[in-house]
């Protein structure tokens, strides 16, 4: 059966990499975090709310995120050339818009919140890691908010449906579907799908990675708690 | 647009008249100093810096490419920083700014000018192919003397990074899977950065110091004492005196910093 | 039913209570459920639920006395970072009234103000004024940096905090509900009141604070803790809310008193006459402060809505 199938890293098909959160990494930063998932090293710092002097960005009755997700030159194989590109604008985009529905901006209006997202390694999965790491970085800097982002992604390798795809297994794999949701409600923030899957397949895939949301979700509490608790 | 409150300028300026800074330190005396190799599996080269509040990473990519000219049978080595806008409300995304630049190239100056890398070992053949290493600084937090974490963090990396061993078959290069070989490294270098307040040079700034601070000196040096590299910034002049006193006791600290490596 | 104690730590969107509780501060109505929206302490009365921030930026409120640094200056106003998202402005004629003079003379770029908030209009942009005592530009003297949030912590209750500390080091506080604290004193005891200020900070929401920082304080200062008082101080509850108005009224009384008493102290020191500087700089405190009474009523001032907000 499809649980008696062992991944090419030795997990089943439900098991997520290890994972290791830490909250307040930084100093100057207003709210940061650090998340290890697999290869994945992600840094994440949050400035704000702050006045901005970006006008034409502001909203008269909110406050606005900007989402910054950069890859370091040497977090891949062969280097990458520092700067934007097309796909990280995307994921830039993406983050910012899987964030904002849980974001309380209403206390905060013509006010601008930066998150920067750095990936200092890369090992496939960084958008959803990036976005776990942003969420816990915002409660770092008290930003109010409805509930705690996760995200995780389902895919397809081997015609199987497995969760928290590796960077192998998004290479050679069929499918890959990232997804950030709300672990309280259980509204979806973010959904993305690349490859082929069928109706069923992606209904499966969903699942998947919802349930890995909440695991994930599980270890952002787990950080807060540790950085803020006493005892 | 980070206006130093006029207060907080006396106040240091007035316990650095009395020798005193405001975390306790000596005038000379350094922040907590970490550093970590082999932080970035992806990297052959890698380094983590914690001095005092600031952290840097430095990653470093070797390619294969081709000489300049001039030198067919030399190694290239290109220093590259991004003051990333995590590290200080300050820093602005996009590209490089003119202290990203200034900083990448005195940490270069250094590593360069000392011909600590021995770059003719990175030839793999003359004229055609040759390594190139992409040494690529991340500033991740700012509390001040960025140029000190930074020389330090690229020191470090240099001394963990290991390349493909490289060979020519049929003219092409082939690139062993498992052979690596060390980076060749006939000596250490560090930076000691001074600032001056008031009338007196101090050693490694915190980010108010340097906000408040009339010149700024850099000064690299070797592990046997030799100066290697220097540079001088901020807005107002040094005197002869005040140079000499940094050559001077960077010498002595620069001891102290490579003991760390 | 509710799911939580009071002073539990809770992290946004955790389900606190059902429907029959209230919603309070930092908490929201969702789905029939009380949730936090922060990473705070629960804050628990009869049936109505907050949570206290541990970490939040300052937003300006009618009435509050905070820090401010000059960062420009225009024709007919100042503009002032209050370590806010939002800046202030301090207007001209809070100042000199109709009189016109020449604004970068008075105040100029990197000043520090002690200053109350007038208002805050609609964008959240706070006006500034300095109608009160010891308002105005400080001289000499330290800013420290806290969470605004660590503020109440900081004064303790019925300022028992901020008063130990004063008495102690003997240096001058004035903190600010933005998280900016100004303290003045001899060099060393300004490092030292730095260092325990940050302390507080750091373990604000740790019980037993005030004991541990008296220690700390005695043993650095007269290399000794402190004798055992035969009655032990009630310990204080570890409590993040605002102190009650009644607190911040005596806090500025104390104030005041100080004050006083060093205006009298220096009179003394005047009357030596061996400190011509110190005699210069009284003076121009007492003009200082003669104007200020002269331009406001009192009376006026305990009116102001810094007071009334908080009832």
């Amino acid at each position: 059966m499809m649980s008696e199938m062992i991944r090419e890293d030795g997990r089943k098909f439900n098991e997520l990499r290890p994972i290791k959160i830490e909250a307040g990494v930084l100093e100057r930063a207003d709210g940061s975090a650090y998340l290890e998932v697999g290869g994945n090293k992600i840094l994440v710092a949050v400035y704000g709310p702050r006045e901005s002097y970006i006008r034409r960005l502001l909203e008269p009755n909110s406050g606005v995120i900007r989402c910054r997700y950069n890859m370091a030159p040497f977090s891949v194989d062969d280097r990458k050339r520092p700067g934007p590109d097309r796909r990280s604008s995307e994921i830039s985009k993406i983050t910012a818009d899987a964030l904002r529905p849980a974001l309380m901006l209403e206390n905060y209006p013509r006010s601008m919140i930066d998150i920067y997202i750095e990936v200092i390694e890369a090992e496939g999965g960084t958008r959803c890691a990036g976005i776990t790491a942003a969420a816990v970085a915002l409660v770092d800097a008290g930003v109010p908010m409805k509930d705690i982002v996760v995200g995780c992604a389902a895919g397809k390798v081997n015609d199987e449906i497995v969760l928290d795809l590796s960077e192998v297994e998004d290479k050679e794999g069929q499918a890959d579907v990232p997804i950030a949701m709300m672990p309280r409600t259980g509204e979806i923030t973010l959904l993305q799908s690349d490859g082929d899957l069928t109706e069923e397949e992606f209904a499966k895939a969903i699942d998947l990675a919802m349930e890995g949301c909440r695991q994930v979700s599980e270890l952002q509490k787990e950080a807060l708690m540790k950085k803020y608790s006493t005892e | 647009m980070d206006i130093v409150p006029e207060i907080t300028r006396q106040s240091i300026t007035n316990l650095v008249k009395n020798d005193k800074r405001e975390d306790g330190r000596e005038l000379t005396e350094y922040r907590d100093i970490s550093i970590e190799t082999n932080v970035i599996s992806k990297a052959e080269g890698s380094a983590r810096v914690k001095l005092g509040g600031t952290q840097v990473i430095v990653g470093i990519k070797p390619q294969l490419g081709s000489p300049f000219p001039d030198t067919p049978d030399l190694g290239v080595l290109m220093t590259n920083c991004e003051m990333l806008p995590m590290a200080d409300p300050t820093f602005e995304p996009g590209p490089p700014s003119d202290d990203s630049i200034e900083l990448a190239r005195v940490v270069d100056r250094g590593i360069r000018e000392s011909e600590l890398v021995e770059l003719d070992k990175l030839c793999v053949e003359e004229g055609k192919h040759v390594w190139m290493l992409f040494i690529d600084l991340h500033i991740i937090d700012n509390c001040g003397n960025l140029f000190d974490a930074c020389e330090l963090a690229v020191m470090a990396a240099l001394k963990s990074t290991k390349l493909p061993v490289a060979t020519i078959e049929d003219e092409e290069v082939v690139l062993s899977e498992d052979e690596t070989f060390d980076l060749p490294i006939n000596n250490e270098l560090a930076l000691c950065t001074f600032v001056k307040i008031g009338d007196k040079m101090i050693i490694d700034p915190t980010l108010e110091e340097e906000r408040v601070a009339s010149a700024r000196l850099n000064v690299g040096v070797t592990k046997d004492g030799h100066i290697c590299s220097m540079q001088k910034g901020g807005r107002q002049p040094l005197t002869k005196d005040e140079i000499l006193y940094c050559v001077n006791t960077a010498i002595t600290k620069v001891k102290e910093l490579i003991e760390h490596l | 039913m509710i799911y939580v104690e009071n002073k539990d730590l809770v992290i946004p969107g955790q389900i606190l209570a059902d429907d029959e509780y209230y919603s309070g501060r930092g908490t929201f109505k969702d789905n029939g459920k009380v949730c936090s929206s922060l990473i705070g302490l629960v804050s628990l009365r009869n049936k109505k639920i907050r949570v206290i921030p541990l970490k939040s930026k300052y937003v300006p409120k009618k009435g509050d006395v905070v820090i401010g640094k000059i960062n420009d200056v225009r024709f007919s106003m100042w503009d002032v970072d209050i370590n806010s998202p939002y800046s202030g402005i301090l207007p001209a004629f809070e100042v000199f009234g109709r009189e016109k003079k020449e604004l970068n003379k008075v105040y100029d770029v990197g000043d520090v103000l002690f200053l109350r908030v007038v208002d805050v209009d609609e964008i959240k942009k706070a006006k500034l004024g300095l109608k009160g005592r010891g308002m105005g530009k400080f001289k000499g003297g330290i800013i420290v940096d806290i969470a605004p949030t660590k503020v109440p912590r900081l004064i303790g209750k019925k300022g028992s905090m901020i008063n130990m500390i004063k008495d102690k080091t003997k240096c001058k506080i004035v903190v600010g509900q933005n998280g900016l604290v100004w303290v003045k004193g001899d060099e060393d005891m300004e490092q030292l009141t730095k260092n325990i200020i940050h302390l507080i900070e750091a373990e604000a929401h740790t019980s037993g604070l005030t004991n541990k920082i008296k220690n700390k304080l005695y043993l650095a200062i007269d290399g000794e803790l402190p004798p055992e008082e035969a009655p032990e101080e009630q310990e204080e509850e570890f409590v993040l809310e605002k102190p009650k108005l009644q607190n911040f009224k005596e806090e500025l009384e104390q104030e005041e008193r100080e004050a006083e008493e060093k205006e009298a102290e220096e009179e003394e020191e005047e009357e030596k006459g061996d400190k011509p500087n110190i005699a210069k700089v009284i003076q121009e405190l007492k003009r200082k402060n003669k104007s200020k009474d002269n331009t406001l009523s009192y009376g006026d001032n305990s009116n102001n809505s810094f007071i009334l907000n908080k009832k």
